[in-house]
């Protein structure tokens, strides 16, 4: 389907371009080029986030901000010692356990491999155990330096109806709003399309830039997790079974307005979709909800395995499922 | 051409970061600071007023044609403890505010309210415990503010108590009580006498910041500024290793010139605004250090939220044994600092703000 071959070239495009939190300008470009043809305008604001509009409000009309964060999960240079080892801590949420023999890229281009210290017998590592090699052999020989960021290097993976990709988190959504922005056309609603940044630590992107559109309605476009891998998490919500409608998680409750025009979209087009309950994790669409005098908001949650790992995976069904969703949502009168 | 500024510790200096030093501000009666700082500025009482959250907010304009309006925010208020019941004979139960640490309290001489009132924290003579009770740490739940008969009518549920330390210097170096943030409060009150005129400059005395930021939240809301930063002070964690092993966690070092963040637990620093700061310091040949990125959270990370997003950094003092009964800091530093804050804010122009340059 040539549709879902232009998602899935996309979506390889922004998987495979470092952005962690904070370090957001690569990335940031990238989709820059990829949506200027298809809006009215576009701007990057104080804190970083691309916000992008399409469509003029008219008569049935909402001003609308779909969020989608372009930051993902990394680390940043503490201590560079004199044999040329970088410590490191996070940027959000990292596992040492996924850390331990991985990859690294810098923004700058630098290369790295992840080590760690001896351990005892039942030592759990944790990220102060680990360090960077650069193949420097000393700290003047090294090409980072403290304050330096790397994300995690990885390439993407199309294993036929599944993808794997470090950071699809959150570029699977990104690919799903720029899919949307370019189909939804002669809409009714004012649409603001906003790349966040910073998401990974603390929403803070979402923050300003919600505070700055004053949205009316919010749709957070986001991962979630899924309880379909053997002996895992209990929960509701499986690989390729459609985009999932998210009612809560630990940082928001969905507004039942926005749970139910998702609800009826997807019964309306015949979509499969399932109801998203997530014990832990946090999105966007709670930054939005909380803005001035708050603001109706919900989260379009594409089901997601291993998440915050190098090696997430995602349904290639289900992306498109939720440009589908999404595309109908945003060209219609919104009825709330 | 801004007009030179060579920041010094004078006695009249050294004067007013004494009593700022000793007066008691613990969060959320932060009066005593307050006091000090509407008298330490009278020259713009017509453009300070005092927030419903008791921030001093001052608003200092230049005078050039197009000036980016900067918020600095210094916060007023201390880690400390408050009263929280009478026991009688003189004896308070008491809860910790901010980040104490339970294990610095015991054995110290403390001052209680407004009135200064002395007391101590005692705990058992070594004469009368036996070798399990020496290793034990003792819960702050199990400790009383003493402060005799005498001093018990004079104090009430709810008082605030800090320290009592007096500001001491040691040959090159400061030791005292409260130095977080009262060396952040001095350089504010001397970077608004001396501000540049290519800025406006917003000054913030804050309240609260031990327990949240709180009062940085509602400072940035009433500025609206292009820029935020958040001078304050952080650990030195900089003493050698005993087995000889590389410090790879000293955060700062004393003698390494004012800390400039990259990130924390609340904020990652702007880059366009670090740079600003490290090129300054390099063309004013003024030591400078990174802050290891790491935990923690200074006035920026309320600040850079704020509205539609206030591109925010902070600038620390590195000071050794921070939220203890008494850290210690070089005078060099100090200056060293306010010396970069002054001339990079009298060299600022808002072609920084370039979104092109967000990397």
């Amino acid at each position: 389907m040539a549709k879902t071959n232009d998602l899935l070239k996309t979506l390889e495009m922004l998987v495979e371009t470092p952005g962690p939190s904070g370090s957001e300008h690569q990335i940031r470009s990238k989709i820059e080029a990829e949506i200027r043809e298809h809006v009215d305008e576009f701007y990057t604001d104080a804190l970083g986030n691309l916000i992008a509009r399409k469509g003029k409000k008219a008569e049935g009309g909402k001003r609308v901000m779909v969020s989608a964060h372009v930051d993902e999960i990394g680390l940043m240079v503490t201590h560079v010692d004199d044999n040329g080892f970088a410590r490191f801590i996070s940027i959000g949420g990292v596992s040492p356990y996924t850390c331990i023999g991985g990859r690294v890229l810098f923004m700058n281009g630098t290369q790295g491999v992840i080590g760690v210290e001896r351990l005892e017998a039942n030592e759990q590592p944790n990220l102060a155990k680990l360090f960077i090699d650069t193949g420097a052999t000393s700290r003047d020989d090294s090409k980072v330096g403290v304050g330096d960021v790397c994300g995690f290097e990885r390439p993407f993976m199309n294993l036929g109806k599944r993808l794997v990709a470090k950071s699809m988190d959150d570029r699977a959504a990104v690919a799903v709003a720029i899919g949307a922005l370019k189909a939804v056309q002669n809409t009714p609603n004012e649409i603001y399309f906003v790349f966040s940044v910073q998401e990974e630590v603390g929403l803070r992107g979402a923050i300003t830039a919600a505070y700055g559109v004053d949205p009316e309605v919010g749709i957070a476009v986001d991962v979630t997790r899924t309880g379909d891998t053997p002996k895992g998490t209990k929960m509701e919500v499986s690989l390729g079974k459609g985009p999932a409608i998210k009612v809560r998680d630990s940082s928001f409750i969905a507004d039942p307005r926005v749970i139910n025009w998702m609800v009826e979209e997807a019964k309306a087009q015949g979509l499969p979709y399932q109801m998203e309950v997530l014990e832990a994790g946090g999105t966007d669409g709670a930054a939005i909800q909380r803005t001035r005098a708050g603001v109706p908001a919900g989260c379009l949650s594409i089901p997601c395995r291993y998440i915050h790992s190098p090696s997430e995976m995602v349904d290639t069904d289900d992306l498109q499922g939720c440009v589908e969703l999404l595309t109908g949502l945003l060209g219609k009168p919104i009825g709330f | 051409m801004a007009k030179k500024y060579s920041p010094k510790m004078g006695k009249k200096e050294l004067d007013l970061l004494t009593r700022l030093s000793n007066a008691l501000a613990v969060s959320g009666d932060e009066q005593e600071v307050r006091e000090i700082v509407y008298a330490e500025l009278q020259e713009f009482k017509d453009s300070m007023h005092t927030d419903a959250m008791g921030n001093v907010l001052v608003s200092r304009e230049g005078n050039e044609p197009i000036r980016p309006r900067v918020m600095v925010a210094a916060h007023m208020d201390e880690i400390g403890m408050m009263l929280i019941k009478e026991d009688g004979d003189g004896l308070f139960e008491f809860v910790v505010i901010g980040g104490v640490d339970p294990r610095q309290l015991v054995g110290k001489p403390v001052i209680v309210g407004r009135k200064h009132v002395p007391g101590v924290i005692g705990a058992k003579a070594i004469h009368l415990t036996t070798k399990e009770e020496r290793e034990q740490e003792l819960k702050v739940k199990s400790l009383r503010i003493d402060v005799g008969l005498g001093g018990s009518k004079l104090v009430e549920i709810g008082d605030r108590a800090t320290f009592d330390t007096k500001l001491a210097v040691l040959g090159p170096s400061l030791r005292g009580k409260a130095l977080d943030d009262r060396l952040g409060v001095f350089n504010l009150i001397e970077l608004l006498k001396n501000a540049p005129e290519n800025i406006d400059l917003l000054a913030a005395f804050t309240v609260q910041e031990e327990l949240g930021l709180r009062g940085a939240k509602t400072a940035a809301y009433h500025f609206t500024s292009d820029i935020g930063i958040a001078m304050d002070s952080t650990p030195a964690n900089d003493m050698p290793h005993f087995d000889g092993e590389e410090n790879t966690t000293h955060n700062t070092k004393l003698d390494g010139g004012p800390a400039i963040y990259l990130m924390d637990g609340a904020t990652i620093g702007d880059r366009r605004l670090v740079k600003w700061l490290t090129d300054t310091a390099d063309a004013e040949k003024i030591p400078w250090q990174y802050r290891q990125p790491g935990r923690g959270g200074t006035d920026a990370g309320a600040i850079h939220k704020t509205r539609a997003g206030v591109p925010s950094v902070s600038v620390s003092v590195p000071q050794r044994y921070l939220h203890s009964a008494a850290g210690l800091v070089r005078i060099d530093d100090e200056l060293n600092t306010l010396k970069l804050m002054h001339a990079a804010l009298s060299r600022l122009d808002r072609s920084i703000l370039n979104p092109q340059e967000i990397k």
